[in-house]
């Protein structure tokens, strides 16, 4: 490589560190992401199944109750410390079911507690859920005035 | 004037300022690491009985200060300037640490590198004259940092192979004009740095984007002083773990100053056992070097088995800001020339 290339040009640089630096094992990723993903929907499938069959709910709400008791486990596993060991096992696995969803809501809750209710919690509670919910609440928007046009 | 300044970067100390006090408080995961012994405390709670994280680091800070004073049996009235800083916002570990102390204080931030830039201006206040003792100390802590440049500590976000992981710990040298009853060190010379960046934007991979300031600075300091590395027993970088760690050895080969594998080492690999601690690319912060300098190499130095060392920590001078502004990283380091008290060792 040229001698010169490497301490002026970023592009020389950057191929060199991309070489030394290791690169995320991609296999073990997706494998680990995918059965602990997949124990988490059957998890909420047999809840499902649960409130359905023996407490005899409607099937909206069961699946309701699924979503509230996987959101409460969540909390809970946050609260005691082990959901962010489960999460850099798991990554996606974890954070894309309803999993993810409570922990980025508990997470920062317990963080900024301690500079107050109001400008702690209750101002950062939405740091890393609120780009998911503006952007997931838009999009779904948009797709429902789609639908709409279309079906019309 | 003359004879204190060689070449361009480089200054020269003719005194030889003498380290005569050393402490190195750390956290429950750096006291299982390989150098646990060697610290002088390890705090098994993260919270070491305060109410928040930063009062913790702040704690830790203050800890490591009087444990400083206390091994060299220095009061905290003869102390004439405290130099330090650490990674958060307005520095407010140092700055609060200083408010209990109530010395002279010069707060200073240089990211990670705080611990050179410390001790490379306390030596010139005493080589110049204007201070007999000058106390420098700098720290970090897991949590701190985490909430400050990251995701809160319970969000379940995977690391990166590249990331390292930030060292709790707080690290205390004392300089002083005369040997004192145990010498562990003399300052010979300082290489400031030059802010240096290559354009890494990836703030999970701080070794890559400090790398280029490690190896400007080190050429500087060879080019100056007109010596390579086989002058120095030991060239011990800050946190640059082992992505920047192996970059360093690249750049300078290519530089055509080529270090050896023996006798260069990087504190961010010797704090933690990376693979089985799950640390990754290795440990980083203001801590790092500061604790694993005082705590490990100073007492070799003292005892004789590095006569001449480089210390030299790295930093990485970026912001969330600036990060999701999408900048690169800047990136500084500053090398300490130290040799052993020892005659003839």
């Amino acid at each position: 490589m040229n001698r010169k290339n490497i301490h002026s040009d970023p592009k020389a640089y950057q191929t060199l560190a991309d070489q030394v630096s290791p690169n995320s094992k991609m296999a073990q990723m997706l494998l680990r992401s995918f059965w602990v993903g997949g124990v988490i929907c059957v998890l909420g499938q047999g809840l499902t199944d649960i409130g359905r069959l023996v407490l005899k709910l409607p099937s909206s709400a069961a699946s309701t109750f699924a979503s509230i008791v996987l959101v409460f486990l969540t909390a809970l596993l946050t609260g005691i410390g082990i959901f962010d060991k489960i999460g850099q096992y798991a990554g996606a696995g974890s954070f894309v079911p309803i999993s993810g969803f409570a922990n980025a809501m508990v997470s920062p809750a317990l963080e900024f507690r301690r500079e107050g209710l109001v400008l702690g919690l209750a101002a950062k509670l939405f740091t890393i859920a609120g780009p998911v919910l503006v952007y997931g609440i838009g999009a779904s928007v948009i797709v429902g005035l789609l639908y709409a046009i279309i079906r019309w | 004037m003359s004879n204190k300044r060689i070449g361009m970067q480089t200054i020269n100390l003719p005194s030889k300022p003498y380290i005569i006090g050393n402490a190195a408080i750390v956290g429950k995961k750096e006291g299982e690491g390989p150098l646990g012994e060697h610290f002088d405390k390890v705090i098994e709670d993260e919270m070491n009985g305060q109410e928040s994280f930063e009062l913790a680091e702040k704690s830790l800070y203050l800890e490591a200060i009087d444990t400083c004073l206390q091994k060299a049996g220095i009061q905290a009235d003869s102390i004439q300037f405290l130099l330090g800083g650490d990674l958060l916002n307005q520095i407010i570990t140092a700055s609060y640490a200083a408010r209990d102390l109530a010395v002279p204080f010069i707060g200073l931030y240089g990211a990670c590198s705080t611990m050179s830039e410390s001790l490379g201006l306390g030596s010139m206040l005493v080589d110049g004259g204007h201070a007999s003792h000058v106390l420098c100390a700098a720290s970090s802590h897991f949590c701190t940092a985490e909430r400050q440049y990251r995701f809160p500590l319970e969000f379940g976000s995977q690391r990166t192979p590249t990331a390292q992981w930030t060292v709790t710990g707080a690290g205390a040298t004392l300089i002083s004009s005369a040997p004192g009853r145990h010498p562990l060190a003399r300052v010979v010379q300082i290489s400031f740095g030059r802010v240096v960046d290559l354009g890494i934007k990836d703030a999970n991979n701080m070794g890559a984007a400090m790398a280029p300031a490690a190896a400007d600075t080190l050429c500087a300091l060879f080019r100056d002083t007109k010596t390579t590395a086989k002058d120095y027993d030991l060239i011990l970088t800050g946190d640059l773990g082992k992505v920047g760690h192996d970059l360093l050895l690249k750049l300078m080969q290519e530089h055509g100053m080529p270090l050896d594998d023996q006798h260069y080492t990087d504190c961010g690999l010797e704090i933690f056992d990376r693979e089985s601690q799950d640390m990754h690319a290795g440990g980083s912060g203001c801590g790092c070097s500061a604790a694993v300098f005082n705590g490990f190499y100073l007492p070799l130095m003292a005892q004789g088995k590095y006569r001449r060392l480089v210390l030299m920590a790295t930093g990485a001078l970026m912001s969330p800001t600036s990060s999701q502004q999408g900048e690169s990283i800047p990136s500084i380091a500053h090398a300490i020339v130290l040799e052993t008290p020892k005659e003839g060792a």
